[in-house]
């Protein structure tokens, strides 16, 4: 794995090799001294010129427990404050020797505009409403750890699927290795020719959500909250929340996923967020062990 | 982006990692069912008598090969000593020097601790020790788990050839080899494990 831009690159059974390796990563983040000598001497770089903590964290904490260093550059302090272009700073970066660049940008397609100029790995760790390939790696991972397979299981993805990078490249994951896909939004959030990524769109969140196996609930954007997209908070969390009444139109054993921050009370409830069904903080937890195992397949030789 | 290739496909890496041969592969079988049984019993003898205290002997297999020898080990261990003594199984993927240092990239296994190593007697447990590399990596591994009171080595088969100053300290059976020749530890159609020279 040179690369890691994006998941509709990717075979399936690369997605496998990705989770395969997570599941061995996963245990060295419960020993008391949490770290492997794996990438002893190599240094990794966090470049991310949007806001973010739990995915910077992650990435950072995942390079440390294999022995990286770790360095982070955020967008305020940085010289792209100085009009220096992105991809003249990543070169520099490049030219100190970094084994890996980390990458998270508002602009789809940066993270491949950067990798066509540097000869170091990249990795997307999230690109405007393109792609969050470690994201939907790990959500892959979560669902495996809960159900065992993905293979023939009920995924409903519900939010603002037009604009969600998680949507799209969970889409791609889960879809490769084998559910079947329902999403479910406001017609302002509903990507038209959606179906054409071989999902099913649902006219409401009952449909989307009945029999499912896994309910993947996206984050109403902050800034979209009182924009034009939908009428408001309460009728946004009426139709298309998860409470606790719709998740039993789901299947008994479905569990619940949310990429984070939580808007509580808006697309989940403090009840559903917090009980029994809901894997968001395993999803953190496996967060790291999956960029583990991202980190030690791309810095591998060719 | 390409899957990582397999360990056991390349000339340099430890040999006796992910070593129980699925593949039936033709070879001449050195050491059979009733050998196996026969060498485990002893060695878990002596394991005994290097270490009085059953209480303070652990097990930790090396993943995978080492796993059907340390299972043995344990049901010998605990039918003389009339103890169960704790067992792990380390997968040392991520401290072997062709990895650290050369960029292979395996798929790792999962390790198991279930276990305080600190003030334990671990007896690393594998089927085939060859260069020492791989005991080496488990050495670095087992000592991240805590600080064992001691590191024994027991492997069902020593075949020489080491490349690093190892030793072992209980060997099932000793069988010189050349350098290019693969030996194994299979399930025979059986179920029964033989070791092969391929």
């Amino acid at each position: 794995m040179k690369h890691l831009l994006g998941i509709e690159g990717m075979q399936p059974e690369e997605i496998v090799t990705v989770l395969d390796t997570a599941d061995a990563m996963l245990e060295i983040s419960q020993r008391e001294i949490k770290r492997v000598p794996t990438l002893r001497g190599r240094t990794v770089i966090n470049v991310f010129l949007e806001p973010s903590t739990r995915t910077r964290v992650s990435f950072e904490i995942a390079a440390k427990r294999l022995s990286a260093d770790a360095v982070n550059v955020s967008a305020a302090g940085s010289s792209l404050a100085k009009a220096e272009t992105l991809a003249d700073m990543v070169q520099n970066l490049a030219a100190m020797n970094a084994d890996v660049l980390i990458v998270r940008d508002r602009t789809a397609g940066v993270p491949r505009m950067l990798a066509e100029r540097v000869h170091v790995p990249v990795i997307n760790a999230g690109d405007g409403q393109h792609e969050h390939p470690t994201q939907a790696l790990l959500d892959a991972f979560t669902v495996r750890q809960s159900l065992g397979s993905l293979e023939g299981r009920v995924v409903a993805i519900i939010g603002d699927i037009a604009h969600s990078r998680v949507a799209r490249s969970d889409i791609y994951a889960f879809t490769k290795l084998g559910a079947e896909v329902r999403v479910a939004a406001p017609a302002t959030m509903m990507p038209p020719g959606i179906e054409l990524l071989g999902v099913k769109p649902c006219e409401s969140m009952a449909e989307a959500l009945a029999g499912a196996d896994v309910i993947v609930m996206l984050r109403i954007q902050q800034e979209r909250l009182d924009g034009p997209l939908f009428p408001g908070v309460r009728e946004y969390a009426r139709t298309f929340g998860l409470t606790q009444e719709k998740l039993t139109l789901a299947s008994p054993d479905a569990i619940v996923l949310h990429p984070g921050p939580l808007n509580r009370g808006v697309e989940i409830a403090t009840e559903v967020a917090d009980a029994e069904p809901s894997r968001i903080l395993d999803q953190v937890t496996n967060g790291v062990a999956v960029r583990m195992a991202v980190l030690y397949l791309v810095t591998g030789a060719e | 982006m390409s899957v990582p290739s397999s360990p056991s496909n390349s000339s340099t890496a430890p040999r006796s990692v992910s070593r129980v041969a699925s593949a039936r592969e033709a070879g001449r079988v050195i050491l059979e069912a009733a050998g196996i049984r026969r060498a485990t019993r002893r060695m878990a003898h002596e394991i005994l008598e290097r270490n009085p205290a059953p209480e303070s002997i652990a097990l930790v297999a090396i993943v995978r090969g080492g796993v059907p020898v340390a299972d043995m080990l344990a049901q010998a261990l605990s039918e003389i000593a009339g103890r169960d003594v704790p067992q792990g199984a380390l997968d040392v993927t991520l401290y072997r020097d062709d990895v650290i240092g050369h960029g292979m990239r395996p798929i790792p296994h999962k390790t198991r601790m279930p276990f305080s190593v600190t003030g334990k007697r671990v007896v690393l447990v594998e089927d085939v020790v060859f260069t020492g590399r791989t005991v080496r990596a488990a050495m670095d591994a087992v000592i991240d788990f805590g600080r064992p009171e001691a590191i024994q080595v027991a492997t069902l088969v020593d075949r020489g050839h080491r490349e690093l100053p190892i030793r072992v300290d209980f060997v099932g059976k000793n069988i010189p080899t050349s350098r290019a020749e693969k030996v194994v530890l299979r399930q025979a159609p059986s179920g029964e494990y033989e070791v092969v020279v391929v």
